[in-house]
């Protein structure tokens, strides 16, 4: 005969809960084995920063600092300039609608917090997450500054960088809704 | 065989369009014909060797094994995989190969890869998939939480929204149905749903979408709409009834049913509910499709109505004159397959091919079509419409759409061209 476990049944209690507080009616259908955990036990692995900046971690950087980092963990790849090399994307330039078009950063990314998010999680190649929070300011601020979008000397940190005026920041059709 | 019985023979087949496609009646057997036919075709073919009994039926063979694998005179059947790349450790992709394979379900060891930085080794007894952001109580699960919950099965296709992308380009590569359109799989896959573990975190109303990304060495994220996530989308544990393979992000990944296949989340560990999405590099540098004025569709999330004959296909060369098989996929990420046509002349002329057994929502659907090749140049072409009444789009009329740099989502008609030597060539027409 099955027992009911208690853990589970209070978990469950809880589950429907919190779906009446969401408005929702869908009954919770799972054994309820999910371990509750706080936003600080996961800073380790979530790296999501959000177009509003949320996710950002505390540091800062600019421009001027960040042209060490760049030179030592990107150029070889991305060029010393961000123009890019065989089978590696330009960061820095570029047209959408010339010939040949070039999609970059500066050219076509919407969101300045992008460059952060990624190269967070990804770059260099690699070993990726192996730069700090400040040499990611730094060096997403240098990128940024290749194009001509900040200033050398301009600060970025969680409270600026979602300020940044991306130049195609407006060339986005969101077809989310089309399902 | 004679002219004359040749004659008798090719006047008893019903032909349904120009330049030999013939009625897919004659597959059912229905036509008595068109089936006499085709049997006096085989009887009237070069007289047979006398057959002696094999070696391999004068001994033992080998005994069962723990795992198996195909006749080692099957091993040329692989996926085709590239060098590896030197800038981007990991990265890239390799294709089924659709041209070798029949049904609509893909091995799971020819199933497609794209990866953004390799595939991790993933011991599941430490792997996490957490639940976070907007929700009542953010929460840890383990891969054995997971194996206790309710699951379902569902037969489902998977395309890259790169797939096809080289059919958009200047120039008409030479190569085979399986380097062209091979970012294409189907399988069985089974989990839990994402919506079961949602509501035991509690969503919050301000949620509105759904960010994850993975474990790999790029962790890479994508986002998706709340409301699809708890429609269909699941945490996939199983691939055609054993654990997902390392390609395709075990110990889970996310399954978002019918829409391009990056937002499948491999190696999921972390899905946070937000009010945004996250715009990751790969929703908004990657992934989304300029147009020809410089603005950019983003999440453009299902995949369209298509096909694709894959016999005969590239590469591959007619041997004979006669009735060939000209057979292919169908799918749709906006539902069913309902009709897939075939055309021998270049789209001059359709006829309507079978479809194989019932024909599944989001999953692969076969369609054959007996097909009397007399050694006249043909252009083989086949156009697919789903349930919702979509059909897919000539090649220009895709092209037109959008920028000459998009790579994303083509799904117009593709061309095989057959020579009168019987070579079959990709060729736009």
């Amino acid at each position: 005969m099955f027992t009911p476990d208690l853990r589970v049944w209070s978990k469950a209690g809880l589950a429907a809960l919190s779906l009446s507080m969401a408005g929702m009616t869908l009954a919770a259908d799972g054994p309820g084995l999910g371990m509750p955990v706080t936003a600080e036990q996961l800073a380790g692995i979530d790296l999501i920063v959000l177009p509003d900046g949320s996710g950002l971690p505390g540091g800062s950087g600019t421009a001027a600092q960040g042209k060490g980092v760049y030179d030592a963990q990107c150029a070889a790849c991305h060029g010393a300039q961000g123009e890019g090399t065989q089978g590696v994307p330009a960061l820095a330039g570029g047209t959408l609608t010339g010939t040949p078009v070039l999609m970059t950063v500066g050219s076509f990314w919407p969101h300045a917090t992008t460059l952060f998010d990624y190269v967070r999680r990804a770059m260099p190649p690699t070993a990726p997450k192996s730069l700090s929070d400040t040499e990611v300011y730094q060096v997403v601020a240098y990128v940024l500054h290749l194009n001509g979008i900040v200033a050398e000397d301009l600060v970025l940190d969680s409270a600026s960088l979602p300020q940044v005026q991306m130049p195609n920041r407006d060339g986005f059709i969101d077809r989310s809704q089309e399902q | 065989m004679s002219d004359n019985n040749k004659n008798a023979h090719a006047a008893a087949l019903e032909r349904v369009a120009g330049n030999g496609l013939l009625s897919r009646r004659h597959l059912l057997g229905l036509s008595l014909a068109g089936a006499g036919a085709l049997a006096a075709e085989s009887v009237l073919a070069a007289e047979a060797p006398t057959l002696s009994m094999p070696a391999w039926s004068r001994s033992p063979g080998r005994g069962p094994s723990e795992y198996g694998n195909p006749s080692s005179f099957a091993g040329h059947i692989k996926r085709l995989a590239p060098p590896p790349s030197a800038s981007l450790p990991g990265g890239g992709a390799s294709r089924t190969p659709l041209h070798l394979l029949q049904g609509i379900i893909t091995p799971n060891s020819l199933h497609f890869e794209r990866h953004h930085a390799g595939i991790p080794d993933i011991d599941p007894a430490q792997h996490r998939l957490a639940i976070a952001g907007l929700v009542r109580q953010p929460l840890v699960f383990s891969y054995e939480d997971l194996l206790a919950y309710p699951m379902e099965s569902r037969i489902l296709f998977l395309e890259c929204s790169g797939n096809s992308g080289g059919a958009a380009g200047p120039t008409a590569a030479d190569t085979s149905v399986g380097g062209l359109h091979g970012l294409l799989s189907c399988a069985e896959w089974t989990g839990v749903r994402l919506s079961t573990l949602l509501e035991e975190a509690g969503v919050l109303p301000e949620a509105t979408w759904v960010t994850s990304t993975g474990a790999d060495g790029a962790s890479m994220g994508r986002s998706i709409p709340l409301d699809k996530a708890l429609r269909d989308v699941f945490i996939a544990l199983y691939q055609n009834g054993e654990p997902i393979r390392p390609e395709q992000g075990y110990p889970m990944r996310l399954f978002v049913p019918g829409w391009e296949g990056n937002v499948s989340v491999k190696w999921l560990s972390l899905i946070k509910l937000a009010s945004m999405p996250a715009n990751f590099k790969d929703e908004t540098s990657r992934y989304t499709e300029l147009l020809p004025d410089g603005k950019a569709l983003q999440f453009t999330f299902p995949m369209g109505t298509k096909s694709v004959i894959t016999s005969p296909s590239g590469q591959m060369a007619l041997r004979r004159q006669g009735i060939h098989e000209i057979t292919g996929l169908a799918w749709s990420g906006r539902g069913a397959i309902r009709r897939v046509e075939v055309s021998a002349d270049g789209g001059r002329t359709w006829a309507d091919a079978q479809l194989d057994g019932e024909s599944r929502p989001l999953a692969l659907t076969r369609f054959r079509l007996p097909w009397l090749w007399e050694g006249a140049p043909a252009v083989l072409q086949s156009r697919a419409t789903d349930t919702v009444g979509n059909v897919q789009p000539t090649r220009d009329v895709f092209l037109n759409t959008y920028s000459p740099a998009n790579r994303y989502h083509f799904n117009g008609i593709q061309s095989w061209a057959v020579s009168a030597q019987g070579e079959v060539k990709n060729v736009y027409a």
